[in-house]
């Protein structure tokens, strides 16, 4: 049940619990019951809502940065992450494999914002070797969600 | 002017649903609940598959029973599900839907005046390709209090000694009736008895919401005389790619066959190369796909609950068979007033067999929130209906 209620939330966090429960077989109260598990455990983290700010009039900059840092005794990557994640304007921060360290999404009101955090603030930062900034231009589909999908029924309206 | 036509296919009715989609296509703005088919998008890497296919110029015939590839990945499919063996090359026919192997099964298998169950409600084709092969259809109507299941007392109520061809068509299509083990074991032992054979239409296999289907062929003795017919339509949502196959002992296929060869030449070959793809890299779409029908499934049975219409719980296909006839209404004269009076169109359940009188088939091949706003018209409409 725990998969199949995520995965309904995942999709639409506002979907009301009597609903959830006659979609996935329950009663409200199990899944309520379930739900508070998992936000105990750590598993659901918050719900949030997936905007396409690129329709409203709000300046807003995106940015992917590539950093590369030299790991801690002690602590690897742990430590450096923190620094960078504890910024606001920082959004998300992945460890990766292969040929640099962390991705660093960031989210900013002007290019000149951005550039700033990241000449100032993110490569002076000790333990980061170099940084590669990459400005989103446009966002196609996030979260799993195509922006500008404009999906219409296209099948007969009555077929055996 | 000599008359053009046969008069054969003249005594054949016009599908019923038919005339309801004439009545519906005038109307504008109306919720349709009406599809036999998938909502879902065909899953991108089939699709993919396919456009790659045509990109390096796979646009040629295939041999007549199909490409090899496929019918090794068909043959794979069955042994790993149903745990039934069939030879690739000698068993395994691909075709043009599972329509055109049902039309196959009856060309190849009849001779006139040979008799053929048909239970109904089912499907709108088994009884004209039954007629068209010269067969005579012998109807069982299921009943209501067995679920539509089929049970063995009424196959032994209606075989003749001229009885030759079983139609099994589960999970079901209208009612969403499906056959458990146990179910098709007492089939199994009067098919083998009575000396029959099994056209078993399995095209919504995959979509089981009850432990998983399983096929009477997979019955000890039942594959020497069963016909399997699936295809790719209901489980990867591929409906207007064509595609479905038939397994069958190796003197009927090759009959079928020979009809296939003559009347089609082969399957489309770029719905081939998209086939493999699905069976060998398909199954977590199937299960995402049936989880979503699943929960639709849930949903409309509750909805069904909250208004106090009768519903039997279906557990396969994409359809729910709810009981009308507390409105003193037949089912084409329900269907055609919540069409107009609230926009939203159903199927009447006489148009898949007499037997569906009383009955409105609602496919939930649907979004939760198209559901939705249907059962709010459908709750009204039935307020109104007992308030008069």
């Amino acid at each position: 049940m725990r998969e199949e209620i995520l995965s309904l939330i995942e999709k639409n966090s506002r979907i009301d619990l009597k609903e959830l429960a006659v979609l996935v077989g329950s009663t409200e109260v199990d899944v309520a019951n379930e739900i508070s598990k998992m936000e105990q455990e750590g598993i659901i983290c918050g719900f949030h809502t997936l905007i396409n700010w690129e329709k409203t009039t709000k300046e807003k900059v995106n940015a992917l940065i590539e950093v590369r840092v030299t790991p801690q005794r002690g602590q690897g990557f742990d430590a450096i992450a923190q620094r960078i994640y504890n910024y606001p304007e920082v959004t998300a921060v992945y460890l990766i494999s292969g040929g640099y360290d962390l991705l660093v999404a960031i989210d900013g009101k002007t290019l000149k914002e951005v550039s700033t955090f990241v000449s100032e603030k993110l490569s002076t930062l000790e333990y980061v070797l170099s940084t590669a900034t990459h400005f989103i231009l446009k966002k196609y589909k996030d979260h799993g969600t195509i922006f500008d999908e404009n999906k219409t029924d296209i099948r007969e309206v009555i077929t055996p | 002017m000599k008359n053009p036509l046969s008069d054969k296919i003249i005594s054949i009715k016009p599908s019923g649903i038919r005339k309801f989609f004439d009545l519906v296509s005038e109307m504008k703005d109306v919720i349709s609940l009406g599809v036999g088919e998938p909502d879902f998008d065909t899953p991108w890497h089939i699709r993919d598959e396919g456009i790659y296919s045509l990109e390096k110029g796979r646009t040629f015939y295939t041999s007549n029973s199909g490409l090899k590839e496929l019918k090794q990945e068909i043959s794979n499919y069955i042994l790993r599900t149903q745990n039934i063996t069939y030879n690739p090359q000698t068993e395994v026919l691909v075709t043009v839907g599972g329509s055109e192997a049902i039309d196959l099964a009856f060309r190849a298998m009849i001779n006139p005046k040979d008799e053929v169950l048909i239970p109904q409600p089912s499907y709108v084709s088994y009884l004209p390709c039954a007629i068209l092969a010269d067969a005579k259809p012998v109807i069982i109507n299921l009943k209501a209090e067995n679920n539509f299941k089929l049970t063995a007392d009424e196959v032994l109520s209606h075989i003749t000694d001229k009885t030759k061809i079983l139609v099994l068509p589960f999970p079901n299509n209208p009612t969403g009736s499906i056959m458990e083990r146990e179910d098709l074991e007492k089939i199994a032992k009067i098919v083998i008895e009575k000396d029959l054979y099994v056209i078993s239409d399995e095209i919504y296999s995959e979509l089981t919401y009850k432990g998983r289907h399983i096929s009477i062929a997979s019955i000890d003795g039942m594959k020497e005389r069963t016909i399997l017919i699936n295809g790719f339509s209901k489980a990867y949502a591929m409906t207007g790619w064509r595609l479905g196959y038939a397994c069958a002992p190796e003197n009927i296929l090759k009959q079928m066959t020979k009809v296939h060869q003559f009347a089609i030449m082969c399957a489309p070959t770029t719905s081939q190369y998209a086939a493999i793809e699905a069976l060998k890299n398909g199954d977590d779409d199937v299960s995402t796909m049936k989880q979503a029908y699943n929960q639709r499934r849930r949903f409309l049975m509750n909805s069904f609950k909250e208004m106090g219409l009768e519903c039997f719980e279906p557990f396969g296909a994409f359809y729910v068979f709810p009981c009308i006839k507390e409105f003193g209404l037949t089912s084409e004269e329900f269907a055609t007033r919540f069409l107009k009076e609230k926009k939203v169109a159903t199927v009447p359940g006489t148009a898949f067999g007499d037997c569906g009188e009383g009955y409105l088939r609602i496919s939930y091949a649907y979004s939760v929130d198209t559901l939705k706003k249907a059962m709010i018209k459908l709750k009204e409409f039935v307020e109104e209906l007992r308030t008069k």
